[in-house]
């Protein structure tokens, strides 16, 4: 049974539209075959979540009209960056960026970082031949909304060769729920060309329902070597729905570390391709979910290249009524010789109402190849917890401690230590410590 | 005032039966006290209930410490009122480390806006771990995590010697070392005997008390203390174990709450 869609966009309006704000016709073209289809797909099938009773109806209205760059960082987003005539930004308010910033270090160096619907029109070659290349918008219809409707976005273009030191930041920043929230990020890192690139989706202060369709693609060629980190930290009336994929070159190697800290329901998908031989996938995850939060997060590697590797670790901690599932799936393609993929996936939960599901999948097709998993749920051992009261320690306390001992392994492992202090800070506003 | 650990009548059970079947005993600041006994006769059930182990009903009976309620408190306020007790089999927490977790509970004795600082913290550990022969580096791994058995002792003693309590209870605190650990860890608490502090080993074994030489020796069975004596009556069970204990009281089954 198809459940009646409401878009939030006619196809006619979207094309004037798209058209009338100087997208170039490929990309309206693209746009509004998109969203034919989104009328006719399905919802995504998540795995033990019933993603059609999430409120996945409110996306806003749809405009491509982009406000004039501010001068000044939006307030809401000041504690998040420490601005400097070498910080390398963007800021998207609701639709579209309203701050841009890039050292002029890096732009004589031929790094593109703009909004995407500015590089679409300006980099037409660089950007035309990647965009929805691993996300496709026929996969289902959040993909075809999020491929007719995305907004702002970022898009990064490291040249061959470059080595980028300082990392490039990017936020996110959702408001008002009148008009759609679809960032599309877009990093395309040439060969050998080293880059890091954090991110941060925020709320401002509403209380209506609002959609976060959103899609961050990587292609990393050959020799390539990207870190990405995204933390997530959406109210409780916002549903989040990101897909974030990358492909990688021969020797190409991406880092993901990803901060699940919203307070609505959220499901997202860390996949990496490993097409290229040699090439080196890593994924860390830390999630803690409060009150009734659905949350659906899976990490994914398929190997395709010989001597690939990949790792992912998800550690999630779960409050209150909160319920996660949490995937992991290594699938090694056949020819994969060599490849070797390893999981892990932990759930610690802190209340008898608090719910989690690990589900580690190893699908593998070729014989020369090593994989592992490991996966555990849990309370809070009372053991534990008795022995560090023995100390004198404070039950909440030592709460504390078990859980940020439990998130540890992950947090410690982050090379940014900024990002490592925010997500400390903000583990800790979610537990309400 | 002088430290005083008095405990009147205290009954004890787990899961329904009763273990502990009244025990009275006195420990004064300065004094050394032994409980000795077969496996199964209630020791470590006697160290857990006084801690306040969530799993041991305290059924009947008084415990105070210089006066105070110590049944009354939970776990953590036991321990800042000068309770102190060296676990059999101290938990593994991944992810803390041993310094951050020391750190923790001192700061928890000195109260917020009166933290130790981190240098004179970690200039204190690293004397006493020295003192304790251990490897430095044992200081930033995870709490017991991968530690072998006399690992584990050693690193109580040290906890213990951070933490500077009023009453000390090392639970089997010589099962699984060898001889040098053994040494060690008695030196450990005879540097820390005072008139401030009262002890209480629970052992099965005398050799222990060749090393720390106690001031009263208490032996248990069926639950309750049934005989005391000074440091002779330890030198006596080493030589002609419990059997004589049994014959003159008549007992049979020295064990408690166990199945038959």
């Amino acid at each position: 049974m198809t459940t009646q869609i409401v878009l939030p966009v006619n196809p006619e309006q979207l094309r004037s539209s798209s058209s009338g704000s100087g997208e170039p016709a490929w990309l309206t073209d693209s746009r509004v075959d998109a969203l034919k289809l989104a009328a006719d797909l399905e919802l995504p099938t998540l795995e033990k979540t019933k993603i059609e009773r999430w409120d996945l109806n409110h996306f806003g209205s749809w405009t491509s009209s982009a406000p004039a760059l501010k001068e000044q960082l939006p307030e809401q987003v000041a504690s998040f960056v420490n601005l400097q005539e070498n910080s390398n930004l963007l800021v998207q308010q609701n639709h579209a960026i309203v701050f841009a910033q890039l050292s002029a270090d890096l732009a004589e160096k031929g790094v593109i970082f703009t909004d995407l619907q500015t590089a679409a029109r300006d980099h037409e070659d660089l950007v035309k031949p990647y965009l929805h290349s691993i996300i496709k918008p026929e996969e289902n219809r959040l993909s075809a909304l999020h491929s007719a409707l995305w907004n702002g976005g970022v898009f990064l273009y490291v040249p061959k060769n470059v080595e980028v030191d300082i990392p490039l930041q990017s936020i996110f920043l959702v408001d008002s729920t009148e008009t759609v929230f679809a960032p599309h990020v877009l990093i395309v890192a040439g060969e050998n060309s080293r880059v890091t690139y954090v991110d941060n989706y925020i709320s401002g202060d509403y209380s209506e329902s609002i959609v976060h369709n959103g899609a961050a693609e990587v292609i990393a060629k050959d020799g390539a070597k990207v870190q990405f980190a995204t933390v997530h930290h959406l109210n409780a009336t916002t549903t989040d729905y990101t897909i974030r994929r990358a492909m990688l070159g021969n020797d190409a190697s991406i880092e993901w570390i990803v901060g699940e800290m919203n307070s609505g329901d959220s499901a997202s998908e860390t996949l990496t391709i490993l097409k290229g031989n040699g090439s080196n996938s890593d994924a860390k995850v830390i999630a803690v979910g409060s009150g009734s939060q659905r949350l659906n997060y899976t990490t994914k590697a398929v190997h395709f290249g010989k001597s690939s590797e990949s790792q992912m670790i998800t550690r999630a901690v779960m409050r209150e009524q909160a319920s996660a599932i949490i995937n992991g799936i290594t699938k090694i393609e056949k020819g994969a010789t060599k490849a070797d993929g390893q999981q892990t996936e932990k759930v610690l939960m802190l209340s008898p109402k608090a719910r989690g599901d690990a589900n580690p999948i190893l699908l593998i097709d070729e014989d020369d190849v090593t994989a592992g998993h490991a996966a555990s749920v849990g309370q809070v051992n009372q053991e534990q917890i008795y022995y560090l009261m023995s100390r004198g320690i404070s039950r909440e306390q030592a709460e504390r401690l078990i859980i940020y001992g439990f998130l540890a392994p992950v947090v410690s492992d982050i090379p940014l230590e900024q990002l490592q202090q925010q997500l400390q800070g903000l583990v800790e506003r979610k537990l309400g410590q | 005032m002088a430290t005083s650990f008095v405990v009147e009548g205290l009954k004890a059970e787990i899961e329904g039966k009763e273990i502990l079947k009244g025990i009275d005993l006195e420990i004064k600041g300065g004094e050394i006290h032994a409980i000795m006994g077969p496996n199964g006769t209630g020791k470590s059930t006697l160290a857990s209930a006084l801690m306040g182990h969530p799993k041991y009903e305290v059924t009947d009976g008084k415990v105070t410490i210089d006066g105070e309620d110590v049944l009354e408190m939970g776990v953590d306020e036991r321990a800042l009122a000068g309770l102190f007790l060296a676990m059999q089999y101290p938990s593994e927490i991944a992810g803390v480390t041993n310094s951050d977790f020391l750190r923790s509970a001192i700061n928890a004795r000195r109260g917020e806006g009166n933290e130790i600082s981190l240098i004179k913290f970690i200039r204190q550990m690293e004397t006493k771990m020295k003192e304790l022969e251990i490897n430095p580096e044992f200081a930033h791994r995870y709490l017991n995590e991968g530690f072998s058995g006399g690992e584990k002792k050693r690193n109580e003693i040290l906890q213990m010697m951070m933490l500077d309590p009023k009453i000390v209870i090392l639970d089997e605190i010589d099962s699984g070392l060898d001889i040098d650990a053994l040494r060690i860890v008695a030196n450990g608490v005879n540097a820390m005997r005072s008139e401030e502090r009262g002890f209480l080993i629970i052992t099965h074994y005398q050799r222990l008390l060749n090393y720390i030489t106690p001031d009263y020796v208490h032996v248990m069975m069926q639950g309750r203390i049934v005989k005391s004596g000074g440091p002779e009556l330890a030198e006596r069970l080493e030589r002609d174990g419990y059997d004589w204990v049994k014959e003159e009281l008549g007992i049979v089954d020295e064990t408690v709450g166990q199945e038959a």
